[in-house]
């Protein structure tokens, strides 16, 4: 079931860089929220700390609390893995594995870790998510060629169809369409619309259009100068942020007017 | 924050995350059991080794014994050093050097850049080979090579480089072409699509990129070579005088140093002879072998250095 996540005092580092500074918001259940702001604010860096991503990079760890539903994601009790397991990632490049078909890619999640289905199951997960995922009636007829011959946007599906092969809570997506044309991106778009009545869906993205289209809500994170660390200036519902923010930098940004 | 003692939150939502099955925890306890044992016996013949190497070899270890060659040094004197042997197995291994790495990158970034079909096979399967080859062997190439060239009975110290290098040019290639493998082809696309020809990605990018782990690979072919006794025995021969010059007569070799003060062995001293020390050539080896030891590892240290220096920086 998708879940609430509340994020408070946040910092987040890179050795003894400050990358993301006090971050404090609520992320809705079933709903889409939007991250905007400029390149380097650290959007990328704070998406990657809600699945405890963020510290497989070397040196890198936050302070600060990341709950889920009112459990603590990086209490000293949970295991990452198992975070990881309950939410899930897209990536802003297609990245679907090279070595596999595209049935074995929508498995991913399940062969990787071992785990055994009956092949009726992996047949019904395979379809499940590829419908999920918008893809199903493009690929029905080539299941067991390679992933990695589908169009750029067909590729992004597929990772969002392996993303919620294993069910998560909450899907992140890094600027998913950023590598897309425009008619991939709109069918991503629809697909978020319709997943996030099953999915808690937070998404970055530099396209302001995306970002009123497919949210309800909208944080804007801002850099102060380089150097310093990004910060979360407001977050609002979309229609606000884009109507009526409450901080001139939104409505700068936004509209364009951004150093 | 005030320390709760009732765990918050939706308990269920918070035993799904606390999930970690069983088996996956015990394995990596398991494992990481094994990795340390592991470790220890990969540890103690390197340890026991030092320790004796040390322990022996650090009476005889001083600034005399670097600076002097064994000229005028018999029975069981307490005299001589290894000056000249260092000058030796530094310049025999800095010449097989010089002839190694060009022949081995070159092939390394033919094979990698540039190969294609049955010459690039056939280059791959030649240097696989010559992996193979035994010490003893690559020392009689070298020495009937300029037997050929300069009558029989050759003995100089670049024979001995060249031997070294038939040994060493197979672990160039195949740890350069490693390292070059390595540097994705985006890099070399995204020079290529700048109008840079081909040869020029590979200098100023491909090599570029890759000059870390190529300094490494080096380094390590290096520390193969060094420690060579038998093709230096053949191919260079054994000499008790200092000879600076590659190109004519013996030199002496720390490794063939070592063999030769060990194999003589024991010296009969005249009982009452308070300056004759029946043990010194026993003394003498291990004293070289340490430093050899220390060489090999003052040479890994540069490398690393020079490494570090070159490793691609986080720039900003
Ligand atoms: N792997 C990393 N190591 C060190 N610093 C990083 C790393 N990734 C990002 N940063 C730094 O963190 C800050 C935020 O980056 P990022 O989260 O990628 O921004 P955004 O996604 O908003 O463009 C930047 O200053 C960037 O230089
Ligand atoms: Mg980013």
């Amino acid at each position: 079931m998708a879940q609430r996540i509340d994020v408070k005092d946040l910092n987040i580092f890179y050795g003894d860089f400050r990358a993301v500074a006090d971050v404090e918001m609520a992320v809705e259940p079933r709903s889409v929220t939007a991250f905007i702001g400029p390149s380097g604010c650290g959007k990328s860096t704070f998406l990657r700390t809600l699945n405890r991503m963020h510290e497989v990079i070397p040196g890198a760890h936050v302070q600060g609390s990341v709950a889920m539903d009112g459990v603590d994601l990086y209490g000293s009790d949970i295991d990452p893995v198992a975070v990881r397991r309950q939410v899930g990632m897209v990536f802003q490049r297609p990245n679907p594995f090279p070595t596999m078909s595209i049935a074995e890619n929508v498995l991913a999640g399940i062969k990787l870790n071992n785990k055994r289905i009956s092949k009726g199951d992996a047949q019904d997960v395979v379809e499940a998510s590829l419908r999920g995922a918008n893809l199903w009636n493009e690929v029905k007829d080539r299941l067991n060629r390679p992933g990695s011959g589908l169009s750029g946007g067909q590729q992004q599906r597929l990772c969002i169809a392996r993303a919620i092969a294993v069910k998560p809570q909450v899907l992140l997506m890094d600027e998913p369409c950023s590598a897309l044309d425009p008619i991939s991106t709109l069918a991503i778009e629809d697909l978020i619309a319709e997943l996030k009545s099953d999915y808690t869906i937070v998404i970055v993205t530099h396209n302001m259009q995306q970002a009123a289209r497919v949210s309800d809500r909208t944080a804007f994170f801002n850099l102060a100068a380089t150097g310093e660390p990004g910060r979360l200036v407001e977050i609002d519902d979309t229609a606000t942020i884009f109507s009526s923010p409450r901080v001139q930098a939104t409505e700068d940004y936004i509209s364009g007017r951004f150093g | 924050m005030t320390a709760t003692t009732l765990p918050e939150g939706n308990p269920e939502l918070r035993a799904l995350l606390r999930q970690v099955d069983k088996g996956r925890h015990r394995k990596d306890r398991v494992m990481k059991g094994l990795i340390y044992a592991a470790f220890v016996v990969a540890m103690l013949p390197l340890i026991s080794v030092s320790w004796t190497v040390i322990v022996n070899g650090i009476e005889r270890f001083n600034a005399y014994f670097l600076t002097h060659s064994m000229r005028g040094v018999f029975g069981g004197m307490d005299a001589g050093g290894i000056y000249h042997a260092i000058i030796g197995t530094l310049e025999i291994t800095l010449a097989a050097t010089l002839i190694s790495v060009p022949i081995g990158l070159l092939t390394a970034i033919y094979l990698v850049e540039y190969g294609r079909g049955s010459l690039a096979r056939a280059v791959t399967f030649f240097v696989d080979v010559m992996t193979g080859i035994p010490s003893i062997v690559a020392g009689l190439f070298a020495y009937a090579l300029f037997a050929v060239l300069l009558g029989p009975g050759v003995r100089m110290g670049i024979v001995g480089a060249v031997a070294l290098s038939v040994l060493m040019i197979p672990v160039v290639v195949r740890s350069c072409e490693e390292m070059l493998r390595l540097v994705p082809n985006e890099l070399r696309e995204a020079a290529l699509a700048l109008g840079v020809p081909r040869w020029l990605v590979v200098i100023k990018v491909v090599l570029r990129t890759s000059i870390a782990g190529i300094g490494t690979g080096i380094t390590l072919a290096i520390a193969r070579i060094i420690g060579e006794t038998a093709p230096l025995l053949i191919t260079v021969g054994v000499i008790d005088s200092i000879n600076f010059n590659l190109f004519e007569g013996r030199m002496m070799t720390l490794p063939v140093y070592v063999y030769r003060q060990y194999s003589q062995g024991l010296v009969p001293c005249t009982p009452g002879d308070l300056a004759c020390i029946p043990t010194i050539n026993y003394d003498r080896a291990w004293a070289a072998a340490l430093t050899l030891i220390l060489i090999v590892m003052l040479l890994n240290l540069v490398g690393r250095l020079i490494t570090r220096f070159f490793a691609p920086k986080n720039l900003g």
